[in-house]
């Protein structure tokens, strides 16, 4: 008797506090920083390009193989304007079959890919969960604008610093091939 | 004129599951009855495999991790952990004690999660609806620091071969701090509206006792071991990580009955909290991850790692032949062993028990079925 009047009484205590339950659809609770959702490809505004060179690293190391992609040559490697020899073409990903464990993320060394904050895609049709390149990129800019995202190694993958450097670099060298031999430890990658 | 008749009694078969909302999961039990007693019982396993052991041969040792994660869904960092010490042992790796730390305190705090959620369905295993609002409540604060700090609320993927994924948020230690706080005042009020409440004490005290030797004979470890009186607790008897430098008791039952299995879990909570509380004092500044290869190979040979889930004593038995994708995993679920005691726990229990023992069990099928 004790012990239910006790438990009644710390229920009762309750119905003079705020609820803690959010109501969903109508109530959307904010998601951490650190929040993982789909996967999303970055936009490089530099070069009006992704990041994304298709070197498929993220595609062999996915757990799930929910992700396909394509590169091409850059053309805009040829105009001048951009440090990446190759670009992505393609780029799809099932996000029915992603499960969200940032492998990806990890694994991509040209700051091309990050887990966003999206996490409601529902979709009516089956076919609705393929992200295709440009939701991807669509995805990336939101993320981008929520997250103030930086990219962790500008000097090599952001095409305006790295072109930047890659001129001082050429600079440099004909400053010094006139007076002595080049030195080319100073080269770029991709 | 009247006929004379002799019935002839028969034990009656019980299909009970596997979409029975009381097995937690698809779990089935043919329940032999005899009137109103339990004769027998013989669980079915298996409607959840997913060939996990068999799914690790084919990845590398970094993707095997989130085959960890879901395992025993409840406690995924626990079930990281085991496999990343695992790994470690065989790569001869001792991750910083910066990492190590992180580690023990989310580990503790999954524990904690892990039996609130216990706390919550038990009860309404046995009809009480209200203690699962009260431990979801609790629950969902630990898992927003999960979120905060791994980036996902259950599938986290953050334990990694050689520490953690990366550093804790600027913010953690004072946030854990208010979080402990928080949920020590959830425990107490959960214990409180449930440990000895009478009709909770009337369903569960002498029910589905189990005694020590019949315990060992099965295999049972974790809570359900203590309860019946044995001080085993992986953490104290083999020490890892960084177990050794806190302290802590290891509570221990007296009748092995469903109460003292419940009991011991919210008494786990207690003991979880402080040893948060203790890593957050201890914890200094440092690195998180060993210095090591991003790709990890560890060397041929093989290795048997155990430790304390929130269910028992979880193993894993890893064999590498040199190459990034292990030769063999073996996983020692404790939620599949402690079911082995489920036989010996049911016989002569009333049928309205059957319930009440086998979520005094806490199975995961998850786990139990790979």
């Amino acid at each position: 008797m004790i012990g239910t009047l006790k438990g009644m009484l710390t229920t009762v205590r309750w119905l003079l506090r705020r609820p803690v339950t959010a109501h969903y659809p109508e109530q959307h609770l904010p998601v951490q920083e650190r929040y993982m959702g789909f996967p999303a490809l970055l936009m490089d505004d530099t070069a009006g390009e992704p990041f994304c060179t298709g070197c498929m690293v993220c595609v062999r190391e996915c757990p799930t193989q929910c992700m396909s992609a394509q590169m091409h040559d850059n053309p805009k490697f040829t105009d001048g304007t951009s440090h990446r020899r190759k670009i992505i073409n393609e780029f799809e990903i099932n996000l029915n079959r992603c499960i969200l464990c940032g492998i990806c993320v990890d694994v991509c060394s040209f700051d091309a890919i990050e887990m966003s904050y999206e996490h409601e895609l529902a979709s009516y049709a089956r076919a609705g969960s393929r992200a295709d390149l440009d939701l991807l990129l669509e995805q990336g800019r939101r993320y981008m604008e929520m997250s103030g995202w930086n990219p962790e190694n500008p000097e090599k993958n952001v095409a305006g610093v790295a072109l930047a450097k890659r001129a001082a670099a050429a600079a440099a060298k004909t400053a010094a091939g006139e007076a002595g031999p080049a030195d080319d430890s100073t080269e770029g990658g991709e | 004129m009247t006929t004379e008749q002799t019935y002839e009694t028969v034990d009656m078969m019980l299909n009970m599951g596997p979409q029975h909302p009381a097995t937690h999961g698809v779990f089935r039990m043919v329940l032999t009855v005899d009137g109103e007693h339990v004769v027998d019982v013989t669980p079915h396993i298996g409607y959840l495999h997913r060939g996990s052991e068999k799914l690790a041969e084919n990845e590398t040792y970094g993707q095997v991790i989130t085959l960890f994660d879901r395992l025993d869904y409840v406690a995924n960092l626990n079930n990281e952990l085991i496999f990343c010490r695992a790994a470690e042992r065989l790569m001869g790796i001792d991750p910083p004690e910066r990492g190590q730390y992180i580690r023990v305190i989310l580990a503790e705090l999954n524990r904690l999660a892990s039996h609130l959620l216990f706390i919550g369905t038990y009860a309404i295993d046995l009809g009480a609806m209200t203690p699962i609002m009260y431990g979801f409540r609790e629950r969902e604060r630990i898992q927003n620091l999960f979120e905060s700090v791994t980036g996902a609320r259950m599938m986290h993927n953050f334990i990694r071969i050689g520490g953690v994924k990366e550093d804790v948020p600027p913010d953690f230690v004072p946030r854990v701090r208010a979080l402990a706080d928080d949920v020590q005042r959830g425990v107490e009020e959960i214990d409180r509206l449930l440990t000895f409440n009478e009709v909770f004490l009337a369903r569960t005290r002498g029910v589905g006792v189990i005694d020590v030797p019949t315990a060992l004979s099965c295999g049972l470890t974790g809570p359900g071991l203590r309860a019946s009186g044995v001080a085993y607790d992986v953490r104290k008897d083999y020490p890892h990580e960084v177990y050794p430098y806190l302290s802590y008791k290891v509570p221990v039952g007296e009748n092995g009955d469903c109460w003292d299995r419940y009991y011991m879990r919210v008494l786990e909570c207690y003991e979880s909290l402080s040893m948060v509380r203790q890593c957050l004092d201890q914890m200094e500044e440092g690195p998180v991850m060993a210095q090591m290869r991003r790709i990890a190979r560890p060397p041929k040979g093989e290795v048997y790692v155990h430790g304390e889930n929130p269910r028992g004593d979880i193993g894993v038995f890893l064999v590498s032949d040199g190459t990034d994708k292990p030769y063999r995993v073996k996983v020692r679920p404790p939620s599949f062993c402690n079911l082995v005691a489920l036989r010996p726990m049911m016989r002569d229990a009333y049928i309205a028990d059957a319930v009440a023992i086998l979520g005094s069990l806490d199975i995961v099928l998850g786990e139990v079925d790979r």
